[in-house]
């Protein structure tokens, strides 16, 4: 028999309330839908894209790719290396960009890398090679990678290369440098160039060595997964998720045949970086959603990202095309005196944590990140609980200790993002916006309406 | 304006959290007369920001200690500041650690928080509808689409997913249904039974359904299936799944499939269906050849072996109608005004309608209606009038909750003083009018007052409704009119009374 003549039915109404009422003088269990018109999008590109018979398919194998997906940490090599950067690239984060449209941040970044892989001697001859287009810029993303703020990969910058044991992606993230004056916020000092070049001649070989000769490899999700239950949310708080990465990776460090002068300092450098972790969580959640790309039909987001001028995204039904608006300024707190009007608008691949569930999504797990925007704990509750209604799915190796061990919300879906209204939660770094600057705070933001508008748009036409 | 002052301090047994005090710092920064701020932990960090605001403290600083730096224009904003740091550093926080509720924004997320059978009603407008009814049949529950407006194309698409999916889907324009017992929108109170309704027509249902309430005949379910299921373009989707529901479910021993004249073909194909099922199916479908759905529950209650009753009635007053005198049906009910006219056409001929049995019988628009698309009400001769149509429904509820257009054209009718018998229905039940004869009594009255009106009553609904089907039908007797629990009866008294005038 049919279950809905079993028994009386629990009723889920949308629309007029006379007849929640009518029901409910009935006795009936009544749960009334807080129904309003689409945030956005067209009546009739909605309705296609809801009656696509492919699109129910399409996104479950999406997702399910996406929860199916592992990360190992498989080796430390030079993005020269592993990525096939020729000379005169420097990679970015967010979608295309040119020179003359890069804010303050990437700009600064784009000058340090120029600088620091002696392309130039002097500020102003890096400007002009890269005002030139002499030095070709291309998105991490096009090359299986991501980076933090403003994302500069330059050759000879160590990459994490990472692996999904499950269906054999790979990814990469260069090493985080730590807080304040560095490179990725957009500063580009003697102390910023001075570090980077610590890092490529102590800190990438000694990592390198230490991880090709770890016995098992380090398993980065396993790590995600449990800083979301030591109040870490993976993207704006990685305290928990980089002293384990620590734990892990010290005895195979000491073990580096090199001065222990430098061993000393290199996990220095690692505990006195509470975001040396982002880095690696970066490149999991790139994985995961990588594994989703190219299925057609489906309309989750599988690309959050910014390049200090836009914000782009890109969907599994839609392959590598970039839906792009204007980057929106963070709201939060600010470092020392700095205020609203110093700060450089949303910039860096980061937000792939947020595609991937975690971030923003899974604030509940971080009530400490809330504070940011001044806001209180039962606001982080209530963001994760709205994120859930943009979500195609729960990551059950993702749990959220206070919400009863529930997955993280994951697999942002178009559709409902604009039946809902209701725009991506992102936590993220604010650089500052002048170059040189560097870190000016840190807070909440979300993505432009534009992005998601233009993606639904495009994918109702591949139904049409 | 006096020179800028500063406060520089270092004070040490004093800790806060780095978000904590950033708070505070953004806080103390936006008072009036602070032009610089930073409280924060004396690090090495910090210090040199404070170095780079002017603000250094001249003591050396540890870690452990906080640093408060504040420039402001004058000594006063300078020591509010200086005092709103110590308040702020001393105020306790406090939160219910508990989440805010956040509103469901569509059914599927609706539904998500369920466990077991569910079913969603859909009552958003036409062009959204089809997202919420998806939501869900993906997540394999049956939905009722009471919006109209939907497009054809999204009706099939839907009924065809939900077919794959094993559920059902009642509309788009489903205003009745009985689920279990559960009166969903326009239903009548009636006992449990073993009778299934198939319903393409609400208030076709609601009659039969309450005719066989007073037969002392119970339903099990009345599913309806939306106005537009049995036409050429939906095929009897849903009609065709609802069989299938009903056959399978042991409650139901008969099933009666009501609705407005399908399309020859689709009533066809659900013929040859319905003839293989194990269910007996009796169609109640309105023709020119089958007119009338009292006679089609009178069958039914041959089958079940049940004696026919007789029908409720009330008599009204005795007053004739006036010579050439015409019908007027003024209906809330669509299948109701149908069946009107299809038992008044071969007795009257040609009865015009803005819902007419044939196109060439359009009442036409009003041509005093700003909109230009209002059918003219005031059209003379033999007219049936349908107030539940689409195009008397913009922007205002349905008549049975809204009857102000229905007595307005009765006023207007008795201003005329065309020689009319005035037929209308009455629905009684869930969704409709508390008290509908409260409005209509003294419309009635005054109307009769102003000239000979025989009024003629379909009331259709049960002892047990709301309203309860005898205190209506008393009120509408004593106001002069006869009352009738049939439509079919309703309709042949007032052609009577119309014959005795020729």
């Amino acid at each position: 028999m049919n279950p809905l003549l079993s028994g009386p039915p629990a009723v889920v109404a949308a629309g007029v309330d006379v007849f929640s009422d009518a029901l409910r003088a009935q006795g009936a269990e009544v749960h009334d839908v807080d129904w309003r018109p689409p945030g956005f999008g067209d009546a009739a590109d909605l309705a296609a894209l809801v009656l696509d018979p492919r699109r129910g398919t399409a996104n479950r194998t999406a997702v399910e790719r996406v929860l199916a997906a592992g990360s190992v940490l498989t080796d430390v090599r030079p993005a020269r290396e592993v990525l096939g950067l020729t000379d005169r690239t420097i990679l970015h984060a967010g979608p295309p960009i040119t020179w003359a449209d890069a804010s303050g941040p990437l700009r600064g970044g784009l000058i340090g890398a120029t600088l620091f892989e002696g392309w130039a001697s002097t500020v102003a001859e890096a400007e002009r090679l890269l005002a030139a287009g002499e030095i070709a810029l291309d998105p991490c993303h096009h090359h299986s990678a991501v980076g933090p703020m403003a994302g500069v990969t330059s050759p000879s910058m160590w990459m994490w290369c990472l692996e999904d044991p499950v269906q054999g992606g790979k990814a990469y993230c260069n090493l985080n440098e730590g807080l304040g004056k560095v490179l990725r916020m957009g500063a580009f000092n003697d102390e910023v160039l001075t570090r980077l070049a610590w890092m490529r001649e102590v800190l990438g070989p000694v990592l390198a060595a230490a991880v090709r000769s770890m016995s098992d490899p380090l398993d980065v999700k396993a790590v995600l997964a449990q800083m979301l239950q030591m109040g870490d949310e993976g993207h704006n708080r990685n305290r928990a998720g980089s002293l384990m990465a620590l734990r892990e990776l010290s005895p195979a460090v000491v073990e580096v045949d090199a001065a222990s002068s430098d061993i000393a300092a290199v996990l220095r450098f690692i505990g006195g970086n509470e975001h040396f972790f982002l880095n690696l969580g970066m490149p999991t959640a790139k994985l995961a959603m990588d594994a989703a790309r190219d299925v057609p039909g489906s309309t989750m987001v599988t690309v959050m990202a910014r390049n200090g001028t836009e914000f782009g995204i890109q969907t599994a039904g839609t392959g590598d095309r970039w839906f792009t608006g204007p980057a929106q300024t963070p709201v939060g707190l600010y470092l020392g005196d700095y205020g609203p009007d110093d700060a450089n608008p949303d910039i860096g691949d980061s937000a792939i944590m947020e595609t991937y569930g975690v971030g923003g999504f899974s604030m509940a797990a971080a009530p400490a990140i809330v504070r940011f925007v001044g806001g209180t704990v039962p606001d982080a509750l209530a963001t994760t609980e709205r994120m859930y209604q943009l979500t195609l799915a729960e990551n059950p190796a993702m749990a959220i200790p206070i919400l009863g061990f529930r997955g993280s919300p994951t697999g942002i879906d178009v559709v409902s993002v604009a039946r809902t209204g209701w725009l991506p939660q992102i936590n993220t770094g604010m650089a500052g916006r002048v170059a040189g600057t560097g870190q000016v705070g840190a807070g909440l933001v979300q993505p432009p309406r534009e992005c998601f508008e233009q993606a639904l748009t495009a994918l109702a036409a591949e139904v049409r | 304006m006096n020179a800028p002052s500063r406060h520089v301090s270092l004070r040490s047994g004093v800790y806060a959290d780095s978000v904590r005090l950033m708070q505070v710092s953004r806080d103390i920064g936006t008072r009036d007369g602070v032009t610089a701020v930073l409280v924060a932990m004396a690090t090495p960090l910090n210090v040199e920001l404070a170095q780079g605001m002017g603000l250094a403290p001249e003591e050396p600083a540890t870690p452990e200690q906080l640093l408060v730096a504040i420039r402001a224009d004058d000594d006063d904003a300078l020591a509010a500041a200086v005092a709103a740091v110590d308040t702020a550093l001393a105020e306790r926080q406090r939160s219910t650690a508990s989440a805010q509720t956040v509103p469901v924004r569509t059914v599927g997320a609706g539904l998500d928080a369920l466990d077991g059978p569910a079913l969603a009603i859909v009552s958003v407008p036409g062009q959204y509808a089809v997202a919420e009814a998806a939501d869900a049949i993906a997540a394999g529950q049956s939905v009722l689409v009471f919006s109209d407006g939907v497009p054809v194309e999204h009706e099939v698409a839907l009924k065809r997913a939900a077919h794959d999916a094993g559920v059902l889907v009642m509309g788009p324009d489903c205003g009745t249904a009985i689920v279990s017992g559960l009166a969903l929108g326009f239903a009548n109170v009636v006992r449990p039974g073993p009778v299934g309704l198939v319903a393409a027509s609400g208030t076709g249902a609601q009659q039969v359904s309450c005719l066989l309430d007073i037969a002392r005949v119970g339903v099990s379910h009345v599913l309806g299936v939306g106005g537009r299921d049995l036409s050429e373009a939906v095929g009897g989707l849903a009609t065709l799944d609802a069989l299938a529901m009903l056959d399978d479910d042991p409650a139901t021993e008969r099933v009666l499939l009501v609705s407005k004249p399908p399309a020859p073909s689709v009533a066809a194909r659900v013929a040859e269906v319905a003839a293989g099922l194990s269910t007996p199916v009796r169609s109640a479908a309105l023709s020119a050849e089958s007119p009338d759905l009292t006679a089609a529950v009178e069958a039914l209650l041959g089958d079940l072996g049940v004696a026919v009753p007789a029908w409720p009635s009330r008599s009204g007053s005795e007053v004739q109608a006036a010579p050439g005198a015409v019908l007027k049906g003024f209906y809330s009910g669509g299948t109701l005004a149908d069946e009107a006219m299809l038992l008044a056409a071969p007795v009257l001929g040609d009865v015009r309608s803005n819902t007419p049995l044939r196109p060439d019988l359009d009442l036409g628009t009003d041509r005093f209606d700003s909109s230009g698309s209002a059918p003219n009400l005031a059209a003379s001769g033999h007219v049936v009038v349908d107030f539940g149509d689409d195009a008397l429904t913009v922007g205002r509820a349905h008549p049975m909750i809204d009857p102000t257009l229905r007595l307005e054209a009765i006023s207007n009718l008795a201003a005329r003083r065309e020689p009319a018998v005035l037929l209308l229905d009455v629905v009684l039940g869930y969704g409709a009018d508390p008290d509908p004869t409260h409005a209509l009594v003294p419309t009635l009255t005054a109307a009769r007052r102003a000239g000979p009106l025989p009024v003629v009553v379909a009331l259709i609904g049960t002892e047990a409704d709301p309203q309860g089907w005898s205190r209506q039908a008393d009120a509408l007797a004593a106001a002069g009119a006869h009352v009738f629990a049939s439509n079919a009866q309703a309709t042949r008294f007032a052609l009577d009374l119309l014959g005795g005038a020729r």
